[in-house]
């Protein structure tokens, strides 16, 4: 659990409070402005939510420049950003043809997959040339090719399951296989921090959810204990099932799921578990076969591995895996398998063959290297910050390693100052964030070199120090504290 | 209990000018005040007399004995006097203050008795650790998945080569009538160098969300490329088809907002509906006399429906049917009832009008008109993602707000070059439009006397779809037939054609049938070879 310094809790209430008056100051002059303006859209209600909206114009439009910056190479570990200029106060930002080479310290190329890699690039264009872009069909008519069956059954394999489905983006996968799963009657719980994905295919799948605390196998089981013990709402049925759903790493904290405990907990109260490894897959593991892997649990225990391609494989979509049976209904019932086209055969390719270099296929030892180097790069990284005197979250192993900012005036502050040093960060705050916890987030590459991850700490504790967010002393002794707290998690 | 004591302590207060009256003539009769308050505790309530009146029921009793009579008047004078005090002659609201105030004091302290007091609640017995480890014992879990049936173990066919006009299945050549490669531009050349360039400079995967770096320039250049193909002023990309509509609709539609959508509708926007949790109404499939008829209904039953958003929701061409959605109309009846309309041009998009810009060129509707434009590139453009385009403000709400754009990886760049070139190519070469066209109706005129099947779709639509005419009144039994017909065309003339696919999650209840997409990559002979299959195939199972 994150604990906020009092004074920086209020500072930042203030700051927060500070930009609502002003932004309410300025909708009211705004208002006398447009009072002569005709409006042509009488009878209709205002297609964006007032409070929204307001964020977005009177918060978001301010910092605009630190998100949605464009690139114009491919996210390995150094990058080309875009230039771009504001004629209005940054409510609009134009592109300029100029552009400055950048570390990159925020795409989720774990594994250095994202740009054009001597193995894979080369059979990722003769598929293309085989078998086209795409294939206009869903997989269930036409859009099945002979590569499809290889992703699966390699995929299958990979994460240590009888058997996989694949579908063309990660999003869709869990917003489309949750409903089949379980429906009315069913109780999904849910880990407090999950993805939007999780969140929405659990409300369209009509079932009940519930939270537990994040990453804490001893709330899930009074969670447990307690529904089970009441059964369905007002009519006290028994549950027809119960799906926990946790993440492998949770990307916004960095923080690696306690999955040894949980799966024994759904053991004991018989809850089916739902992995979802999107950031841990290929990134964390002796072999990448993720948590399950570093943490050494048996993936019997786990029913249902879900898992997304776009980060450490360098490619989109998304698969599960599960038993044979389990992915034979799903391939009959899964409407993201039935309804929408399949994954891209170069993007399929690009995956197997990712898979090759990871386990050594490809006839040299650069997957075990790229695995060791990001182990090595991360957990060097992340105790340097600490070092440093940084509020880092998440755990050792972790490539996701979120610095905490807090205060609002940070979040452009802290992205511009390591943009202006050409580091390319990702800050996030509110609403993606709880509004209290705004934080900068470093996602740590295999293509990283260790010249580049120190002049990545040079630039950091530069802007950390102008912007005051080392919220801990650099003391060594504290930083020894936070490794055996580590340790014992 | 206690509230309607404190409702009578008032009613009382209010009484007490009508009792007073009566007490006037106290010298005359004793009887008459009694008769009265008889009177006010049948007519009033009859819990009066059980619990605050005590003392005008002792009165009541009184009647009988005239010796307690003699004493109640005794105690009346002296409680007259004592409240003869100086401080009881107060005037109040025109009443004086006389004996009745030993009544209200006295109500005064019951309740002030029945405040003191708890109220009854059933003893609570939560159950024991004990009882609680049982129930987690006894519960038994459905298993995860029902058991597999024999009609679940259908596998699809493995394609050994691009999923073009006509591709390789079990080393075989069959013509492909599965793919929505309307244009015929899956295996172009163009497509082909722009995806290989592509990829040679950025790699596959984006590697992150727009957000965070995802944002490669080539999106950029397709939003602009897409803007400007169909004249609106902005558009914004996302990464895979079917999370364009379930994105978008929850983007605008919240809670209590009225959405008025086809009943045939597919499973993409059935699901966005449902994560809206906006009230959702149902029209009948591209019925323009139903819809009317459930705007109107809206809009004169429900008042407040004035001040929500209202939508209608609807596909240009219908992918469960084939049928095209009557446009003008639509946009005649939003302007009437002043509903805002999203519009799926999935299948459409490329396709109809004179130059491939959709639904609202094929209607000569100006597209402005339309507030929410989706698509899908998976179909005609041969590459996968889509697109939503309308006015900036409602763009701009969705890069912050919308759920598949914001939470989920950007499209890999060589599929947003291919998005571009096929635009260009489509710009290019009408002449694929018109092949196209030629196409379908070749199509249509093969199949025409078709028996046992009957042609559903519009003319014009590039999804040919024929259902049976014959329902065995299951869908389930009717899947399965098609789905033969299928098999042996695949296997008897290497034709792929596919039969509608239904999951239990998808509530279109359209019927089935044969789904035939055209494309202007068939030749002739293709598209006389499968109508000449086809009727033989439904006269020896159909008939």
């Amino acid at each position: 659990m994150i604990t906020i310094p009092y004074l920086t809790a209020v500072s930042t209430y203030f700051s927060y409070g500070l930009l609502f008056a002003f932004g309410q100051l300025r909708d009211y002059s705004r208002l006398i402005f447009d009072w002569c303006s005709t409006n042509n859209l009488q009878g209709y209600a205002p297609i964006c939510l007032a409070h929204e909206d307001f964020y977005i114009r009177r918060l978001y439009h301010r910092i605009q420049d630190c998100f949605n910056r464009p690139i114009s190479s491919a996210p390995d570990s150094w990058v080309d950003v875009i230039e771009r200029y504001s004629n209005d106060n940054n409510k609009t930002l134009k592109r300029t043809t100029k552009s400055t080479r950048c570390l990159n310290l925020g795409s989720y190329n774990y594994l250095g997959f994202g740009s054009f890699d001597e193995y894979c690039t080369p059979r990722v264009i003769e598929s293309l040339k085989k078998f086209s872009a795409s294939t206009c069909s869903s997989r269930v008519d036409a859009g099945t090719t002979s590569v499809h069956a290889e992703l699966e059954e390699c995929v299958a394999n990979y994460v240590g399951k009888p058997a996989a489905i694949v579908t063309g983006m990660g999003f869709a996968t869990n917003s489309a296989i949750i409903p089949v799963l379980i429906g009315k009657g069913g109780l999904i719980i849910s880990d407090s921090l999950n993805h939007t994905s999780i969140v929405n295919g659990a409300r369209g799948s009509g079932a009940t959810i519930r939270v537990f605390q994040h990453n804490t196998p001893a709330h899930l089981e009074r969670v447990l204990k307690e529904q089970i013990a009441e059964g369905q709402p007002r009519t006290h049925r028994p549950w027809k099932k119960i799906i926990v759903v946790v993440e492998g790493i949770y990307s916004m904290e960095g923080e690696i799921c306690q999955l040894p405990e949980i799966v024994s907990v759904c053991k004991k109260y018989k809850a089916y578990v739902y992995l979802d490894e999107a950031h841990s897959i290929g990134a964390i593991g002796k072999t990448g076969r993720g948590v399950c892997e570093l943490l050494g649990v048996d993936t019997a225990d786990v029913d249902i591995m879900m898992g997304t391609f776009t980060k450490s494989f360098g490619s989109c979509g998304g698969y599960i895996a599960g038993s044979k049976d389990l992915i034979q209904y799903l391939k009959y019932h899964c409407p993201a398998h039935l309804y929408a086209t399949s994954i891209s055969t170069p993007s399929a390719q690009q995956i197997i063959s990712a898979i090759k270099v990871i386990l050594g296929e490809d006839g040299s030892n650069r997957g075990a290297q790229k695995l060791a180097r990001i182990r090595e790069n991360s957990n060097f990284f992340r105790a340097e910050l600490q070092k440093m005197g940084f509020e880092v979250l998440g755990d050792n192993d972790s490539p996701v390693m979120p610095i905490m900012l807090y205060n609002p005036a940070k979040i452009p502050a802290f992205s511009r100052e390591c943009l202006r040093e050409n580091v390319a960060v990702v800050v996030v705050g509110f609403p993606a964030t709880p509004l209290l916890l705004a934080r900068a987030r470093i996602c740590i590459s295999a293509s990283h070199s260790r010249e580049d991850l120190i002049k990545a700490l040079k630039v950091i504790s530069k802007a950390g120090d102008l912007t005051g967010i080392k919220y801990f002393p650099a003391a060594p002794k504290k930083q020894e504290e936070e490794k055996d707290r580590i340790k014992l998690d | 209990m206690f509230g309607l004591l404190v409702l009578f302590f008032f009613s009382y207060r209010f009484l007490t000018f009508k009792i007073l009256v009566v007490v006037k003539f106290e010298s005359q009769s004793f009887a008459s005040p009694l008769l009265w308050a008889n009177d006010i505790s049948c007519s009033k309530s009859t819990r009066i007399s059980s619990n605050s009146l005590a003392a005008l029921c002792s009165i009541h009793r009184a009647k009988m004995d005239t010796n307690l009579v003699e004493m109640f008047r005794a105690g009346l004078n002296w409680v007259t006097m004592a409240l003869d005090a100086p401080s009881a002659r107060v005037v109040l609201f025109g009443v004086r203050i006389q004996w009745h105030i030993f009544v209200e004091v006295l109500l005064g302290f019951v309740i002030v008795i029945l405040l003191s007091q708890k109220s009854y609640k059933p003893p609570k017995r939560p159950l024991t650790e004990q009882e609680i480890d049982e129930l987690c014992d006894e519960w038994v879990p459905e298993p995860l998945i029902p058991p597999i049936t024999e009609d679940m173990m259908h596998e699809p066919p493995v394609l050994e080569s691009a999923a073009g006009p006509h591709t390789t299945v079990n080393g075989k050549d069959v013509v492909n009538f599965a793919s929505a490669n309307y244009l015929g531009l899956i295996g172009h050349q163009k497509l082909l160098e722009s995806c290989t360039s592509a990829l040679e400079k950025y790699g596959v995967g984006s590697c992150g969300p727009r957000g965070f770096y995802g944002t490669i320039d080539v999106h950029l250049d397709c939003e602009t490329r897409i803007s400007k193909f169909l004249s609106t002023p902005d558009t914004i990309l996302y990464s895979y088809g079917l999370s364009t509509m379930f994105s978008t609709i929850p983007c605008f539609c919240k809670k209590g907002d009225i959405i008025v959508a086809d009943e045939g509708v597919h499973w993409g926007i059935q699901n966005g509906l449902q994560l809206s949790r906006s009230t959702i109404v149902y029209f009948k499939h591209n019925d323009m006399d139903s819809l009317r008829s459930t705007l109107e209904k809206i809009m004169t039953k429900n008042k407040r429906s004035k001040n929500l958003r209202r939508y209608i929701v609807a596909e240009a061409v219908y992918q469960n049917s084939g049928q095209i959605a009557p446009l003008d109309e639509i946009v005649k009846l939003k302007e009437k009832y002043k509903f805002r309309v999203i519009l799926d041009e999935s299948n459409s998009f490329g396709v109809l009008g004179r130059s491939g810009r959709g639904l609202a060129e094929h209607h000569g509707v100006p597209i402005e008109k339309i507030d929410v434009v989706t698509a899908a590139m998976g179909h005609a453009l041969a590459t996968e993602g889509g697109f939503c385009t309308g006015n900036a403000r409602i763009i701009d709400y969705q890069r912050l707000s919308s759920s598949g754009y914001v939470f989920s990886a950007s499209l890999p760049p060589y599929l947003a070059s291919a998005a571009i070139t096929a635009i260009d190519v489509i710009d290019q070469n009408p002449e694929l439009l018109v092949k196209m066209k030629h196409n379908i109706a070749l199509l249509w005129k093969g199949l025409k006397d078709i028996k046992g099947m009957s042609l559903a779709s519009d003319p014009e639509s590039p999804i040919v779809f024929l259902k049976l005419e014959k329902s065995s009144g299951s869908t389930k039994e009717d899947l399965l037939l098609l789905e033969k017909m299928a098999d042996r065309a695949l296997k008897e003339d290497s034709l792929l054609v596919v039969s509608s696919k239904k999951s239990f999650l998808d509530k279109c209840r359209l019927p089935v049938g044969i789904k035939l997409l055209v494309s202007a990559g068939h030749s002739e002979s293709d598209l006389v070879k499968v109508s000449e299959s086809l009727k033989r195939l439904a006269s020896e199972l159909l008939l």
